[in-house]
């Protein structure tokens, strides 16, 4: 089990078997069930509301509104913005109202519908620029504009030769992770309570719990559940507070697990945005400006909103050289469906802007697309637009050169009656035999931050503990880090194992009993937490050779080496177990990355991020035209993961991020019409399906950040970022449109 | 009402089940199984699919009162406690486990293509899986696992 290696998962097993326990599939004897009245309209006041009728439907024990928030009913990641319970109005259509818990989750659903609110109906505000109009109704007390970003960089009146404008729109996606928003709270004597909850941060929402619970953090503990995928979802608050005070107050657990139809209004979405953009390039293709307008709609509430567009305006021209920049982002609040954090983070969406610019300036100067963009391609030591010199390794050229070298696939033109029908747009719908399907092929690369930025203090906690077990070493390491799928007890353990030569590693559950572990998201898990596990380890790798030194008069230049410390030539000095006989050896570290700082309000200026990544894409399309149909024949992809702790889990985040940006740019679409979601299922939101899902053909490089543990980049989020743009980019080549918005929609072909 | 059937080879009864349940339900709630998965409950996921009489089903889309009588597998009868199927293993070697939510379902699917075929082509996986929605993955590693299956049963 050690860093490299392709190391299976420990939980493996249990999950193929069915024995891997889920949040949505914990139980409790005597447990009663949870359900939530929402709303059903997106922009309302609460006149009044009446508990009674749900009072007394069977099986009732606990009806609960805002008056029942027992701490602050506010809470949100960055701002304070959102009620637990709504008081006054409700601001989005689906917002939590009220509570209810009955022995059987039928009777709770049946009394939540009957439980009665009066509304006094109001016109929502549905679309982000509207909300900015001046005389529009303030959502919040201060104004409907939830961040500002303003990036200005170089001589903010050049001029160029070579001028292309472009605007874009970016669809709402949703993270649809396939378990359900769910947990488990159990009240105890003291008035305390005990989460079990699927997160990816307990300790965030531990602080926000005990706020509104009105309850001291210590009284609030959380245990992690299993995860059934996260990708953003699960960093708000979601059933976690209802479920509490649910249980303080029925005095028995409670287990609250969201249908999909709910999940959909129970977590936040990607920021659906518009995109207006202007780039300025001499005549030899080389940038000399990019001004760019991004409007993010942030719907409801803040969630982590600030962050999103800081990403969105940070990242906005894309991973080249742009000596002039003038950019405004704007988030706004709106009664659409509060949007957050998911894969990719502000990242996504300018990245289809920028990539679409890219490809449009290329036919302007009647360039090679891959030719301009390595023309312009960052490198180490280049200025991004924030004023940050960039550091470490920057293949953007070499990412490039990759993809582009790589085989196509074979031609997918219909040859008479052998034709393959699931290869071809409409698949076995039998729509086409191959006539009328054109071939696209398009490239796009894309970057981003790793980890917390602009001063947001990044940090986690592993403690590492050392022993003998049935006469052999044992480490257990202790996180309170999410395994949301990614792999990341794996990599713990491979940590672990690595650095104190053992091969006995046990991860423990993650809770809140160790420090803060910061959240499974900014692809910074492997970099922090890993970086905590190594330094934990390596402080009881010290006391085992300081032990065996003292104890066995041994040389210096010991190491630990298959459970038995060794010489500097790997000569046995004694078996680690009979050395440590009872000593038990711990050590708690806290492992902190270099800091940030905030963006300047008036330029955007500041070393505000930690460490970059880069990936690109390679598309090919077929799309049938007449029909309005596309098939993504392929992907192909390089990125710097700078070194592969699980080359295989590497892998399957590289071809599963691939296929969520593949999501956005085909299909995925949350639907509303007047801030109502039409689509709220997953018979209406499609998913990619492993028809959908083309192979991905990548490479994988190593290059080593001098910063990092072990060298290692974020791997998780980039693949999202330019798998889509450089999939719009293909059907631009197939069909000649202008393919302006995602997700491409039949008649964006046809019509 | 009663619902009596027998699960993973063993007789099982539940009192009191109401009509509308399904046996996802009924399995999941009442009779502790867990393995079959609830992520969509409308039969669009294949996250719940077990053997009702030994035709692949999801069992969101089946009641529970259809159930009486009847014989069910769920991915926790594939095997005895000790073991692993070869299915449960390739899955666990490919690395087509992520968050593993999926995993329970694509198990059983998987079970049931390679009963009926036993060396699929890739084409034939991705039609017989079609049903089975997996976010993590992007299904390569679950193309890979079917294939390891298929080389060893
Ligand atoms: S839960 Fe049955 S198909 Fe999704
Ligand atoms: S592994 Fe997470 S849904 Fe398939």
């Amino acid at each position: 089990m050690r860093v490299g290696e392709s190391v299976r998962r420990p939980d493996g097993a249990a999950k193929v078997r069915g024995r891997f326990e889920y949040s949505s599939d914990l139980h409790a004897p005597d447990m009663l069930w949870g359900a939530t009245v929402r709303s059903p309209h997106p922009y309302a006041r609460i006149k009044a509301i009446d508990i009674s009728a749900a009072r007394a439907m069977p099986g009732v024990h606990v009806v609960l509104t805002h008056k029942d928030v027992t701490g602050r009913n506010l809470y949100g990641l960055e701002i304070k913005d959102q009620p637990v319970l709504a008081h006054d109005f409700v601001r989005y259509w689906g917002e939590a109202v009220a509570l209810v818990a009955a022995d059987h989750p039928e009777q709770a659903r049946r009394a939540a519908q009957a439980l009665k609110v009066d509304y006094e109906v109001l016109k929502p505000i549905t679309d982000a620029e509207a909300a900015l109009a001046p005389d529009a109704a303030k959502l919040h007390p201060n104004g409907n504009i939830t961040r500002q970003v303003k990036i200005r960089h170089g001589d903010q009146s050049a001029r160029a030769d070579i001028v292309v404008t472009g605007e874009y729109e970016i669809g709402m996606q949703d993270q649809a992770p396939l378990g359900p928003e769910s947990g488990l709270a159990v009240p105890e004597q003291d008035g305390s309570v005990e989460l079990h909850i699927a997160t990816q941060w307990l300790h965030v929402d531990q602080e926000q719990l005990a706020a509104v619970l009105g309850l001291p953090p210590e009284k609030v503990r959380l245990t992690m559940a299993g995860i059934g995928g996260a990708f953003g979802a699960r960093e708000d608050l979601s059933m976690q507070a209802h479920a509490c005070l649910l249980a303080l107050e029925a005095g028995r657990p409670v287990k609250m697990s969201y249908s999909r139809t709910e999940s959909f209004v129970g977590h936040v979405h990607r920021h659906p945005g518009r995109l207006w953009y202007e780039h300025g390039a001499d005549r030899d293709g080389r940038l000399v400006y990019v001004k760019a307008r991004i409007l993010l709609d942030g719907g409801a509430y803040a969630s982590s909103s600030t962050a999103v567009i800081a990403n969105a305006s940070c990242f906005s021209c894309g991973p080249y050289r742009v000596p002039s920049a003038t950019i405004d982002g704007i988030v706004a609040y709106t009664n659409n469906p509060p949007c957050g954090a998911m894969r990719g983070f502000g990242s996504v969406q300018n990245c289809y802007a920028h990539e679409a610019q890219m490809d449009k300036l290329a036919a302007e100067l009647k360039m090679d697309p891959v030719e301009l963009r390595m023309r312009n391609a960052l490198q180490t030591g280049d200025k991004l637009i924030t004023g940050q010199t960039i550091d470490g390794p920057v293949p953007v050229a070499e990412l490039l050169k990759s993809i582009a070298a790589m085989p196509l696939p074979a031609s997918g033109e219909g040859k008479g009656g052998d034709v393959d029908l699931t290869k071809l747009p409409g698949g076995v719908s039998n729509t086409t035999h191959g006539e009328g399907v054109k071939r696209g092929v398009g490239y796009a690369i894309g970057f981003k931050n790793i980890g917390y930025s602009e001063g947001f203090k990044d940090y986690s906690t592993a403690k590492v503990r050392l022993f003998t077990k049935d006469g052999k070493a044992r480490v257990e390491v202790h996180t309170a880090a999410a395994e949301v799928g990614q792999g990341l007890v794996t990599v713990q353990a491979q940590i672990a194992g690595t650095e104190l030569g053992v091969n006995d590693v046990v991860v423990l559950d993650a809770d809140t009993n160790v420090g803060s572990a910061g959240s499974s998201s900014a692809s910074r898990q492997t970099y922090i937490t890993g970086g905590a596990v190594k330094t934990a380890s390596e402080a009881v790798r010290d006391r085992v050779i300081a032990m065996a030194r003292a104890e066995l008069r041994a040389p210096s230049g010991l190491h630990i080496e298959n459970d038995n410390v060794v010489t500097g030539t790997g000569k046995l000095v004694v078996p680690l177990a009979t050395l440590l006989g009872d000593e038990v050896i711990e050590e708690t570290r806290e492992f902190h990355p270099r800091q940030t700082f905030p963006l300047d309000a008036e330029t955007g200026q500041a070393d505000a991020h930690m460490q970059y990544a880069f990936a690109a894409h390679r598309a090919v399309v077929d799309v049938d035209a007449e029909l309005g149909l596309l098939k993504v024949v392929e992907l192909a992809t390089a990125q710097d993961v700078g070194k592969a702790i699980n080359p295989q889990a590497v892998e399957g985040q590289i071809e599963g991020g691939s296929a969520q940006g593949l999501g956005l740019a085909v299909m995925e679409e949350i639907q509303l019409k007047d801030g109502v979601i039409r689509n709220a299922s997953f018979t209406d939101y499609l998913l990619p399906t492993i028809l959908d899902m083309p192979p991905v053909r990548m490479d994988v490089l190593e290059l080593g950040d001098p910063n990092s543990p072990y060298g290692l980049k974020g791997v998780g989020e980039p693949p999202t970022i330019s798998s889509g743009p450089a999939i719009a980019a293909a059907v631009r080549a197939a069909t000649g449109r202008p393919i302006t918005r995602v997700p491409i929609r039949p008649h964006d072909l046809t019509l | 009402m009663k619902v009596a059937c027998t699960v993973n080879g063993a007789a099982r009864e539940a009192d009191g089940v109401w009509e509308g349940e399904s046996l996802l339900y009924v399995l999941r709630e009442r009779f502790g199984l867990y393995g079959s998965k609830n992520a969509c409950e409308q039969g669009e996921c294949g996250s719940c699919s077990v053997f009702l009489d030994g035709v692949l089903v999801c069992a969101c889309l089946v009641l529970g009162g259809q159930a009486n009588g009847r014989t069910i597998v769920t991915v926790e009868g594939l095997t005895d406690a000790s073991g692993l199927h070869p299915v449960q293993q390739a899955f666990v070697e490919a690395g087509a486990v992520q968050c593993g939510f999926c995993t329970p379902g694509l198990v059983v699917a998987t079970h049931d293509l390679l009963q009926r075929v036993r060396k699929p082509t890739e084409a034939q996986i991705r039609e017989a899986l079609a049903g089975n929605i997996c976010r993590c993955t992007g299904y390569a590693k679950i193309i890979d696992a079917v294939n390891l299956a298929a080389g060893r049963t």
